[in-house]
């Protein structure tokens, strides 16, 4: 199997042009920091003593992230489903908070509370973190509401796996994207499976799974995943759709996951031949790929290299470091951050009963 | 004082949020250009425009879940259901997303939304269309539940679910749309979380929400006419918060409990409040807590039927007198 070969040189695109070696660099620390994040946290979930739960993880997928989210400035906001660690370290989260999460503690970045996948940092515009399959689309068209409603020029990137876009409520959100002109992108990371079940056993479709948008009369376009030039190019056009015309996109981003659904996935090595994941992470790794194609450029050389892996691991064992020392939520935890004015003991808060136990 | 229907003291608070607070959007089937279903947003397109008043598609998962999502980057929606029986499809929206999310988040996030509309069997709609889901949804914790039975409240609870910063779902009856009743011209606003005792009495509590509470109060008339019964009509008006110690109170007075409630019997607001009573005021208590909820099948559409199928007057003065 040989690797695919570019049809066009997306490294030529304008938005790309303007990428100082550092910023590619950093591309790169960032793929290497999910990765490495996600392998601390799968050998801890799999030691089976802090972690409950489920994990989904995205290695295979960093280049989707990690080339969107370098595109966001101050008014772009972000929101995915369930697998989503990849996205909260992209958009600035720290590895500390992440794990502290994963672990169930106090200082995990929603107090212990939402686990794996829910994540949030609206102090960096990330909204999650959502359970529910294609639950979170129309949480990202009322983020694009929100935007236009207040004149701001920004976008929202909406991400959705490909088993997401069967699911009725994307749809709706689709129309409504359309129909109100809201400055939204869905990102369709189309990682061929959902689930156990194969992109040709679960979705109807002619030529792509973003081509449907053409029934609502919404730009799209397919992306190679693989490359993170390429991954940039396609969405700045479609993010200066939305900053430019408040029209939204559908974006098919092909990639690839190594592990199954979630670690807890027990076909995951049954429903796909191991012969494919194996040629995905020999041809198509995303940070292989980046890597090479920084060297070729003389960007990098191999010890600078091993030294970002070499930090983003360390940062992980810090990380994991730091979750298992910090403490657990207190019992009383459990009834805050429920209601806003309960927290805040506001007149509301303190008119009525709110919690029914006793 | 003026007299005004359900219906326009509900477009007062709705218009008088509109002016106070550039957040505030109302989105939903119709409520523009058509003027409201039920015609509770009847003017306010005209008078606030496009951005304000928003006609969505009949695609309540979308555009309540676009609500959600507005309301967590700080905009304040109050959707219209045009039923709450159509909430059923937006049910991960609403349960998930607008009740979930400030937990999940660890108190990050919160959702200042309100969702409205009616939610009453009685129109012979059949039953795909007369759902009481006050019960459903009051059993999440992190959401707000409201059933206004009378102008006043509707105008002053609508009032304070639009200002709060939590989900706040304000569950109205097209059956009282048309009903008029005393308001004030001078703006108020009705706290959730507070009951009310719409009428006093002294030998059996009447603990009602929603039309319930009319019903009841039309018991009371009757016991008090025709069997020289004193009751006493406590008005829950909200579901969640809920005002224990109304009910508390009027039960220690009475001694006596009959729960009037539109809903189904399992798992009915009034189960809640039966176990409340039981708990707090056994002691209290000279005879069982009985109850009088709709006949348990799903809402038949014959019109005569349906009439008794809800909880009437009749039989909430059966009830009582059983443990007179």
């Amino acid at each position: 199997m040989e690797p695919v070969l570019e049809t066009k040189n997306f490294a030529e695109a304008e938005i790309n042009r303007k990428l100082k070696p550092a910023e590619k660099i950093n591309l790169l620390r960032e793929m290497f920091r999910i990765r490495r994040f996600e392998q601390a946290a799968l050998k801890h979930y799999q030691a089976g003593t802090h972690m409950g739960g489920f994990l989904h993880l995205y290695i295979g997928q960093e280049s989707v992230a990690t080339g969107t989210v370098s595109l966001c400035g101050e008014n772009d906001h972000v929101i995915t489903a369930y697998r989503d660690h990849g996205h909260a370290l992209a958009v600035g989260m720290s590895m500390n908070e992440c794990m502290a999460e994963l672990f169930g503690k106090a200082t995990g970045c929603s107090k212990g509370k939402g686990g794996s996948m829910h994540f949030f940092a609206p102090d960096k515009n990330y909204w999650g973190g959502h359970g529910i399959v294609a639950g979170q689309t129309p949480l990202g068209l009322g983020l694009a509401f929100a935007l236009k409603y207040k004149g701001r020029k920004g976008c929202c990137l909406c991400f959705l796996g490909d088993g997401a876009v069967n699911q009725g409520v994307y749809h709706e959100s689709l129309n409504l994207a359309a129909l109100w002109n809201l400055p939204v992108i869905y990102v369709i990371e189309n990682n061929g499976y959902s689930m156990g079940t194969s992109l040709e056993r679960s979705s109807a479709f002619k030529n792509c799974l973003a081509a449907r948008a053409e029934g609502y009369n919404i730009e799209w376009d397919q992306v190679n995943g693989e490359d993170i030039y390429e991954v940039r190019a396609k969405t700045w056009k479609a993010m200066q759709r939305a900053h430019d015309e408040s029209r939204p996109t559908v974006l098919e981003i092909d990639t690839y996951r190594y592990y199954g659904h979630s670690v807890a996935d027990a076909n995951a090595k049954k429903y796909r031949d191991p012969e494919e994941i194996e040629k995905y992470k020999k041809f198509h790794d995303p940070l292989q790929l980046w890597q090479k194609r920084l060297t070729e450029e003389g960007v990098i050389n191999e010890e600078q290299i091993a030294a970002l892996d070499a930090e983003a691991k360390a940062e992980a064992d810090a990380a994991v470091k730091f979750a298992e020392e910090s403490p657990l939520p207190e019992k009383a935890d459990i009834f805050s951050d429920v209601y806003y004015e309960v927290d805040r003991q506001t007149p509301a808060g303190r008119t009525g009963k709110h919690f029914f136990n006793d | 004082m003026p007299q005004i229907t359900y219906r326009k003291a509900l477009n007062d608070a709705l218009a008088e949020e509109l002016t106070r607070d550039e957040n505030v959007v109302i989105i939903g089937e119709e409520v523009a250009q058509y003027n409201g279903a039920y015609k509770v947003t009847e003017g306010l397109w005209k008078r606030f425009g496009d951005k304000r008043v928003v006609d969505a598609p009949i695609s309540e998962a979308g555009f309540i879940g676009l609500g959600v999502g507005a309301s967590m980057l700080g905009i304040r929606p109050v959707m219209e259901l045009m039923f709450w029986s159509f909430a059923f499809v937006a049910y991960d929206q609403i349960v998930n997303n607008a009740g979930c999310v400030r937990y999940m988040s660890g108190g990050l996030i919160n959702c200042p939304i309100v969702i409205r509309g009616p939610a009453n069997g009685g129109t012979n709609v059949g039953a795909t269309h007369s759902h009481t889901p006050e019960s459903i949804l009051a059993n999440n914790p992190g959401v707000k539940v409201v059933c206004p039975a009378t102008a006043y409240d509707a105008k002053g609870l609508m009032k304070s679910a639009i200002r709060d910063n939590d989900p706040v779902f304000v569950m109205e009856n097209t059956l009282l749309y048309g009903e008029t009743w005393e308001v004030p011209d001078e703006e108020y606003l009705i706290p959730l979380g507070v009951a009310d005792v719409k009428r006093e009495g002294a030998d059996v509590s009447l603990i009602a929400h929603g039309r319930a509470v009319l019903t009841s109060l039309k018991a009371a008339e009757i016991l008090a006419n025709e069997h020289g019964i004193s009751a006493e009509v406590v008005d829950l008006r909200s579901i969640r918060p809920l005002d224990e110690e109304t009910i508390l109170q009027s039960v220690r007075k009475t001694h006596r409990a009959v729960l009037v409630d539109e809903n189904k019997p399992f798992c009915a607001v009034s189960a809640q409040i039966a176990s409340l009573i039981q708990e707090k005021a056994f002691d209290d208590l000279d005879a069982p807590v009985l109850r009088v909820c709709s006949l348990d099948a799903p809402a038949i559409y014959s019109p005569p039927l349906e009439k008794t199928q809800l909880p009437t007057p009749e039989r909430v003065v059966e009830k009582v007198l059983s443990i007179r």
